[in-house]
């Protein structure tokens, strides 16, 4: 393959030109091993513990923002025109600790210290993010990040002590660059799609979408990788060889976010943290569900096309987006067709994308007003888990409080995100009262027949479906249905 | 020197029983501390990776290795016939454990072959293209099927016996039987197994590895090469969290990095990646309790019979001391008047199981609290006033011996229980509880105040030896080594303390140095809580042995009695003069005074006759209790843990803040294992909670809520312990228990406290949910 272009970033201070990427190679492995900044730690190589947790600066909507991420599954070539932070960069040139990681060493927050250096990024991106975070913020912020020694109290306590503090007057290696970087990181946009590697081992970013659509004509079966949280385990863990990998997640026109009356339309490549600000103002009931999806790596990487086009009976978006009545748009170089978000999941690892295929946007219509809406998730550990399974629920009623309109939408249950069809007839045209409820549970087993694994048995997830239906409505009724950890979840 | 500077050196920076951070705390922060992985890697370094069965149990009747040679990158493929001394890497000498599975494989992801090539990548990749053809043959993977085939043991069963159980329990008032299954738990350490084997001139070769137990990865490395142990060095500076898990798992990989370094000359690096790591590697033990008890209307107990049967896995590795420990437990803080325990370690066809903080001392545990409660359940009453009628009299009374004939002499369980309910207000907070949940539909909650009463020496009586080397320079610098490993609990700072308090110089002054076998020899594991008892007092003894040689030397220099030597801050003060530290070494050097000692500890007392089940195997015991209060949601089984009370007994505590750490760390670590973490087999034994994103530890929003921690400040060890401190690895792991029960109270509310819920472990949301059901329907 021709080469055209290559690869630029910043890494902590240093400008980076890359012309021999590897097409599977993790951040991760370069930051080890090509240039021996070992303090990132490789703890699971999934995405799930967060030792290897770093912060990519990139611009957005013309901001720097810098947000933390797995650099075990992040793939190297995916970090065109960002600003790569280690845990190296964080000390001042005389070795005075940051005011995070000092407030680690006073409150005793480390112990092994091998997912310390994890840790100390995690707080620091919230450092950027949040001045005075709660407690609440910071749980969140450390979703993503294990510790097995400590128990958290210490690490909890040290972020909440740097919270109260925020001291002032200290050496900030980012926001000191801060000005300098934008404008780097401005003129390292690809103008040409970059190109590099042979054949079995290719690089692609291509410079726009219409870029994109053509390189799909051309190679129907490329890898197409924007957030990296699912294509990064297919490299760590199945070793799979993948070619060419097509990097997606530059693209401004994918990462769109446009608000209408009728709803929202939202860019296949903006990422869950940045879909679900937006999806959250729009449906606020969508709260509970998004703070539980991944860590804040993951959510910082991973994106809602993704999510989507990877047709995983247990990805956590589509229930609430099928009960929401949300459509996709798929393109090509022969044009854009729009689909039922629910038809476009056919069966189990079949989903409904035509050779030269991408997932270009998805449209939110709002809901009435008036429905009532909510998405419960159920999992073995409260965040960062998987679902078990995750029921979404919508509602509307008459004024004599009579089921109108009843749209549910299940993941966990089946092959694929499913309606349970059966149950909404049987609510449809019932007076919405704990009768109608109970009968209506009866009907999951026409809709549902869940498998057993290690989430959870088919006889638990039945049961759990029917009893959400019931916290669905007692939730209706004003009683209290659900665990909240916090009074108001942040 | 002016006046505050003055002030400030008539104290030294971290003595013994002062809240020094942790040694290595800058370093962690600033991703400085180096841990084996990086290390600069020699020139050359060769990868491992292993080729694992797919199969539980199979004889392997082919195996065409060739595609896996002629990967790019592959420079050897190794067998177990490679192996060039003995394919065995068992820690007990019982021979059935190979480094390399030859003929026959029993568990699925059993280690069949390894690839050593240029890259890690390499070798992983190429670990995936041997074609082998297997004969299967039955396979047990659970406990309950391996009872009803066979029941085959991987080592000796124990019975302890006092008394006539069965007697007891047919004349007492009530009796009660049941079951319990308790879950298994995988370590998940942070950094993951890693070896790296240098090989040196004739038979030599070094290795750095992640293990607890450098003398055993020694005694393994040289057994499988075929040479003397003196050809073997061993080191490991630091663990990135061990928990038992690298007692003996560290032998496979170091075995295999030293085997091929030696056969191609090349170091050779062994990095599992993190599924490997929980496929490969022993967990803690699942078991089965099999129990009955007879008691009194006042829930006082007459007898407890019980079976303790344990998935041990398809090796012998630790299970026996370990379903040993489970007996040593299963009274936890109670005594029993009349007593028969018996394990039963059970062979499947699963990855061998292994030591994890606490050694089968908390299934034991929570097996001995299921009784609790069934008797509390049974009778109406609070389980807390259950436990308190029984818990062991006061020393000299009859009510002190324990199951293994050894009485509790130091017992303060029920000073740490008083208390705790008090400072917890423990009683209201039930009182309120039950209003609550009376009148809340969905939502209920549970309160549970759990003891503990941990036995602290290993039981192979001989493991209770420690070594320690100490070298004081000429500028009066400190060289600290000692047999124990640095896994993240403090002990080298806790050790290092102990030397600046026997010189009285900062701790600045003392160079930790990482353990290594060729500077103390035949270490014990750092296990079983004992890392600061064993080590610390054969640092101490190092220390006298340089200070005696000092004291002399002043004496006879300066023309005083020894008497009038004392080591003071920063100084020697010899008669009325006063020498700085420094400048006193310096001279004592030129007196030609030996300036280094090794140093030696043996636990005192202890003694163990496991064939009568009779002796005194602890030395002491640490002692503790929590209060938890939880949670639960009746339609989906999830919970939360809303605040959890602890005070725990650490003795007269070495350090308070890396103390107040285990202890809150032990108990998350414990809530995780009776609450989320699920291990989980397939029908094919295949192991399919093997990586974070199904297995699923801890999280800082799972930490109780509301968090209070307090040591027993008023505590002091019996025992002439390193200043009287105790241990405090294991111990707090087991306040958690108080998590599982309180849970079990919210689920026993939607059938008014009639039935004990029996909840097992782990109490999954799936768990909770399906009590609530079972209860709902009696």
């Amino acid at each position: 393959m021709q080469q055209t272009g290559r690869i630029r970033l910043i890494l902590n201070d240093e400008d980076i030109v890359l012309d021999d990427v590897p097409a599977t190679g993790t951040l991760l492995d370069w930051l080890r091993l090509r240039r021996r900044l070992t303090g990132t730690k490789e703890g699971c190589a999934e995405g799930d513990c967060g030792a290897c947790t770093v912060l990519v600066g990139r611009l957005l909507d013309g901001d720097l923002v810098y947000e933390s991420v797995n650099a075990c599954i992040r793939l190297l070539g995916s970090l065109n025109a960002t600003h790569v932070v280690t845990v190296e960069h964080l000390a001042a040139p005389d070795g005075a600790l940051h005011p995070v990681q000092q407030a680690l060493v006073d409150h005793h927050g480390s112990q092994c210290g091998f997912c310390t250096p994890g840790f100390v990024m995690s707080l620091y991106g919230l450092w950027l993010a949040s001045d005075r975070p709660g407690r609440p913020e910071i749980e969140k912020a450390l979703q993503g990040n294990l510790c097995r020694c400590t128990g958290y109290e210490p690490i909890v306590a040290a972020a909440e002590a740097v919270a109260a503090t925020r001291p002032s007057a200290v050496f900030d290696p980012i926001e000191r660059t801060r000005a300098d970087v934008k404008e780097k990181l401005a003129a390292l946009a690809p103008r040409q799609t970059i190109r590099m590697g042979e054949v079995g081992n290719r690089v692609v970013i291509p410079a726009d979408v219409g870029a994109l659509a053509e390189v799909l004509a051309a190679e129907p079966k490329a890898t197409l990788v924007a957030g990296c949280t699912d294509v990064g385990l297919w490299v760590t863990k199945q070793m799979r060889a993948l070619d060419p990998v097509v990097f997606i997640n530059h693209l401004q026109e994918l990462q769109a976010i446009e608000r209408s009356d009728g709803g929202l339309t939202i860019g296949a490549g903006v990422t869950y943290t940045q879909a679900f600000a937006a999806l959250c103002e729009m449906v606020p009931a969508l709260r509970p569900l998004i703070d539980r999806i991944g860590g804040a790596q993951v959510r910082n990487m991973g994106t809602i096309g993704g999510n989507i086009a990877n047709g995983s009976p247990i990805g956590d978006t589509p229930p609430p987006l099928i009960a929401l009545g949300a459509t996709l748009a798929l393109r090509a170089t022969a044009g854009r067709r729009e689909l039922p978000l629910e038809d476009y999941f056919i069966e189990y690892g079949r989903q409904d994308r035509r050779p030269g295929e991408f997932v270009e946007s998805l449209f939110v219509p709002a809901p009435a007003a008036d429905d009532r809406f909510a998405v419960y998730k159920l999992s073995k550990r409260r965040d960062e888990d998987i679902s078990a399974l995750c029921g979404a629920f919508r509602i509307a009623l008459d004024h004599a409080g009579t089921v109108t309109y009843a749209r549910l939408c299940f993941g966990g249950m089946a092959g694929t995100p499913k309606r349970a069809t059966h149950v909404e007839a049987a609510l449809r045209g019932k007076p919405w009262t704990e009768a109608t409820i109970v009968a209506a549970a009866m009907a999951f087993e026409q809709d549902y027949t869940p498998l057993s694994d290690w989430r959870a048995t088919a006889a638990y997830r039945m049961l759990a479906a029917r009893n959400l239906l019931m916290r669905f409505y007692l939730e209706t009724t004003g009683e209290t249905a659900q665990l909240h950890r916090f009074e108001e979840v942040a | 020197m002016d006046k505050s500077a003055f002030e400030e050196r008539k104290t030294i920076s971290a003595p013994m029983h002062a809240s020094l951070r942790h040694d290595s705390a800058h370093k962690h922060v600033a991703g400085s501390a180096d841990y084996i992985d990086d290390m600069p890697e020699p020139e050359g370094t060769l990868h491992a990776a292993l080729g694992m069965s797919d199969r539980a149990h199979a004889e392997i009747v082919s195996m065409d290795l060739s595609a896996v040679r002629t990967a790019p990158g592959v420079v050897w493929v190794m067998t177990g016939a490679d192996v060039p001394g003995h394919n065995d890497i068992s820690p007990t000498g019982r021979h059935d454990e190979p480094v390399l599975a030859e003929g026959r494989v029993e568990f699925h992801g059993q280690p069949v072959f390894a690839v050593i090539a240029e890259s890690r990548e390499a070798a992983r990749k190429a670990a995936r293209l041997a074609k082998i053809e297997y004969r299967d043959l039955p396979h047990w993977t659970e406990v309950t099927d391996t009872l009803e085939n066979g029941a085959t043991l991987v080592t000796d069963p124990l019975t302890l016996s006092r008394g006539d159980a069965d007697a007891a329990l047919a004349a007492s008032p009530r009796t009660i039987s049941g079951e319990m299954r308790i879950g298994g738990q995988d370590h998940f350490y942070l950094e993951g197994h890693i070896a790296l084997a240098i090989p040196g001139e004739d038979d030599d070769v070094t290795v750095w590895s992640s293990t607890q137990h450098p003398s055993e990865v020694q005694h393994m490395v040289g057994h499988a090469l075929g040479v003397p142990s003196n050809a073997v060095t061993v080191q490991v500076r630091r663990m990135g969290g061990g928990f038992g898990g690298k007692e003996t798992q560290s032998n496979q990989f170091a075995a295999i990095a030293a085997i091929a370094a030696k056969k191609l000359k090349r170091a050779v690096k062994f990095r599992p990646d993190r599924d490997e790591d929980m496929t490969t590697t022993g967990k803690r033990h699942d078991f089965l309790v099999a129990y009955e008890t007879g008691f009194d209307e006042e829930g006082r107990i007459q007898a407890v019979k019980a079976n303790y049967a344990a998935r041990c896995g398809f090796s012998s590795d630790l299970s026996g001391p370990v379903t040993d420990r489970a007996l040593f437990h299963a009274d936890n803080a109670y005594f029993y008047p009349n007593v028969r325990l018996t394990s039963q370690p059970l062979k499947t066809n699963t990855v061998s199981n292994t030591a994890f903080r606490g050694f089968g001392g908390p299934q034991g545990m929570v097996g001995g609290e299921r009784i609790i409660e069934e008797i509390a359940y049974a009778l109406g009453k609070d389980p807390l006033e259950i436990r308190k009628a029984n818990f062991y009299g006061e020393p000299g009374s009859d009510r002190v011996l324990t199951p293994y004939h050894q009485p509790v002499e130091d017992n303060i369980v029920a000073r740490i229980v008083d208390e705790l309910d008090h400072s917890s207000d423990y009683k209201a907070r039930r009182r309120a509880i039950i209003d609550f949940n009376a009148k809340s539909r969905v939502i209920r909650k549970g309160i549970a105040l759990t003891p503990v009463k941990f036995g602290i020496s290993f039981t192979a009586t001989w493991y209770n030896q420690a070594g320690a080397l100490v070298h004081v320079y000429q500028d009066g610098s400190i060289h600290l080594n000692h047999g124990g490993t640095e896994m993240g609990q403090g002990l080298f700072t806790k050790v290092a303390q102990v030397l600046a308090d026997a010189f009285q110089v900062d701790i600045a002054t003392v160079k930790i140095t990482a353990t290594t076998t060729a500077k103390v020899p035949n270490t014990s594991a750092t296990a079983a809580s004992s890392g600061s008892d064993l080590n610390g007092m054969a640092a101490f003894d190092a220390a006298r042995q340089i200070k005696e040689r000092l004291v002399a030397f002043a004496a006879e220099k300066w023309g005083v009695s020894p008497d009038d030597v004392a080591f003071v801050p920063h100084h020697v003060r010899i008669g009325e003069t006063l020498v700085p530290f420094a400048d006193f070494i310096k001279q004592a050097y030129m007196a030609r005074v030996q300036l280094s000692a090794a140093g030696f500890y043996k636990t005192p007392k202890i003694h163990w006759d496991r064939a009568k089940g009779m002796g005194s195997p602890f030395y002491y015991f640490a002692y503790g209790a929590a209060v938890s209060e939880v949670s639960i949601d009746t339609l989906t089984g999830e919970y939360q843990v809303d605040r959890v009370d602890i005070l725990h007994d650490v003795g007269r505590s070495l350090n308070p803040a890396i103390d107040k750490g285990q202890v809150e760390g032990a108990f998350v670590q414990g809530m995780g294992w009776l609450t989320t973490e699920e291990l989980w087999w397939d029908d094919k034994g295949r192991l399919r909670t093997h990586a974070p994103s199904t297995y699923k530890i801890p999280l800082a929003s799972d930490r109780p809520k509301i968090f209070n921690v307090r040591l027993a400040e008023w505590s002091e060890n019996a025992e002439p312990t390193i200043g009287r401190s105790k241990a405090v690895g294991e111990p707090p792991f087991m306040l958690a228990i108080s998590v599982l029960e309180a849970l079990s109270m919210a689920v026993a509310s939607v059938a008014d406290y009639r039935h004990c819920p029996r909840l097992d472990a782990p109490a999954t949301p799936e768990r909770v949910l399906m009590a609530v059901e079972r209860l709902r329907g009696m």
